[in-house]
């Protein structure tokens, strides 16, 4: 019998983690991962660029050096997914054809989405953002900052939250905290989406002299002004913004019509199929599930949509279940950090923050690469040792993504 | 009371908090003054945020009414 062939849309944590699991099944399928450009992008480590405490050209891997052996590797855009006839058309010409499909083609920040946002304010989302924003940390002198989320959704919710607390540390390290009043700025009621971790930050935050401006739905950015405008009729001036733009899905799902108007892809938040296409799975950020946009998700997720395929292929039902499972360290500032674990039914009870969970996330920063369920890979730490790291451009924020996005309004 | 009209309904069932706060915000963006936004949510905290909301921002919080499995929740654009 011929071995069914399983195609992987996107090469970032998820793609990579559920590759790597399907890899013990090649007796019964190929496998194969598709990604636009070859590059794995660990985005965790853009936390740090803007205070340069993190190299940016470390955190891009060579995917197929991450991937299993015996998983296959196309490094090529892919325009349009044509679920009908379970086909992938490539950007520069060729199809691809599936038995199974597993997406998993992420997020990335919108600016444009907030008028004025794209001008006037910084963020640390993507390689480019990161690096503007560090350049725009190292000339200011004192002044207001305003700091905060521009819109929903966005990808690994506590980062805002990290990257202030950073900040404070940082200005109070330069010598410039005293001149600079921060403001954390918020759509939501409270400072933070889980009501569970609010009065931790609410506590940090107000310690640190950061001011909270709940309610705080950005409407523009006047970037000629220097001023900051909620729908709500709230006005702030600053002299630096720091706001995370809104996310979208990838353009290909737009491009395929198989996306809801924020272009995620409705998914069964338990056994991960696609709504309405037995043979489609979704995974990681690209989906609607109603948990954290993170890799720590899209790594949960993974074996939930292995041993699901795996079933479909050998006939039986698809009965593994996603329970919601996220957990992720927090930089809470001074070099401490806490964590956060929960799911669909039980949210967080963070632990103090304390130096032991700032210590594990800077270890599983490093040595994700390796961790990646790849078998023993001592060539990925070698080459991470020597410093070489992939020179292309990761995929959020280049300018093969503005391509596609591009193509996409294009055509409606 | 049940029977006033909205002039955009949102469904926000099954969405979690804040979604459906951020739907009906996403709404009121969309229409004119004085038009009614009303977002469908089976999350029970989606009436006092958009009560508290509504107070911030001065725009008028007409009222949630029960549905079958869910509620109704009203707003009245004001600027
Ligand atoms: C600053 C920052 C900090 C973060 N911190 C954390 C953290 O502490 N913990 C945590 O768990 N998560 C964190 N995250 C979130 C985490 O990085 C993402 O949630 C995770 O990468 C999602 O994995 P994914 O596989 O869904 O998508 P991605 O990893 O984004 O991968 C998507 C892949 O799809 C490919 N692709 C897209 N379109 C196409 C196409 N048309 N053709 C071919 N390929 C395509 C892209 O090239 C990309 O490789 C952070 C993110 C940021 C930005």
């Amino acid at each position: 019998m011929a071995k069914a062939k399983v195609l992987v849309l996107g090469g970032g944590v998820g793609g990579t983690f559920v590759a790597n699991k399907l890899a013990k099944h090649t007796d019964i399928i190929e496998v194969t991962v598709v990604d636009a450009t070859g590059v794995h992008h660990y985005q965790p480590g853009l936390l740090y660029v803007p205070f340069g405490w993190e190299q940016p050209e470390r955190l891009r891997h060579d995917e197929r050096k991450l991937l299993h052996p015996a998983v296959q590797l196309v490094s090529a855009p892919v325009r349009m997914i044509d679920v009908e006839r379970r086909q992938l058309f490539l950007l520069n010409d060729g199809t691809l054809p599936y038995d199974y499909l597993i997406i998993a083609t992420g997020s990335c920040p919108v600016p444009e989405e907030v008028e004025g946002l794209a001008e006037g304010g910084h963020h640390f989302y993507t390689e480019p953002a990161a690096l503007k924003l560090k350049e725009a940390l190292n000339n200011f002198q004192g002044g207001r900052i305003v700091v905060g989320i521009g819109g929903f959704p966005y990808k690994c919710p506590p980062a805002p939250i990290e990257f202030t607390l950073l900040l404070d540390d940082w200005l109070r390290q330069r010598g410039l905290r005293s001149k600079t009043e921060i403001t954390f700025v918020t759509p939501l009621p409270q400072v933070f989406t889980i009501p569970t971790v609010v009065p931790m930050i609410e506590e940090l935050f107000a310690r640190k002299g950061i001011r909270v401006e709940t309610f705080f739905n950005t409407e523009f950015v006047d970037f000629q002004k220097q001023r900051v405008v909620s729908l709500e009729g709230t006005e702030l001036d600053y002299e630096l913004l720091v706001l995370i733009p809104p996310h979208r899905g990838a353009p290909v799902i737009d491009a395929s019509g198989i996306g809801d108007k924020g272009g995620w892809i409705p998914t069964d938040k338990f056994t991960l199929q696609v709504k309405g296409h037995e043979r489609l799975f979704a995974i990681g950020d690209a989906t609607d599930l109603p948990v954290s946009k993170s890799g720590a998700a899209a790594h949960f997720e993974a074996p939930i949509v292995v041993k699901n395929l795996i079933n479909l292929v050998n006939g039986k039902e698809p009965d593994a279940k996603y329970n919601g499972d996220v957990m992720c360290f927090v930089e809470t500032g001074e070099g401490k950090a806490t964590v956060l674990r929960f799911n669909y039914e039980r949210p967080p009870q963070p632990p103090k923050p304390s130096a032991w969970y700032h210590w594990l996330k800077a270890i599983m920063n490093r040595l994700y690469p390796v961790a990646l369920p790849r078998n023993i890979a001592p060539d990925v730490f070698i080459a991470m040792l020597q410093g070489k790291f992939s020179k292309v451009s990761p995929f959020c924020g280049s300018e093969l993504m503005e391509k596609l996005k591009q193509d996409v309004m294009k055509t409606r | 009371m049940t029977e006033i009209k909205a002039d955009k309904v949102v469904d926000a069932r099954g969405a979690q908090c804040p979604g459906p706060l951020v739907e009906l915000i996403r709404a009121i963006k969309e229409v004119p003054v004085d038009a009614i936004v009303e977002v469908w949510t089976q999350e029970p905290r989606t009436k006092e945020d958009t009560k508290a909301w509504c107070q911030r921002s001065g725009h008028e919080f007409v009222g949630a009414f029960p549905a079958d499995g869910y509620e109704r929740v009203l707003v009245r654009k004001k600027r």
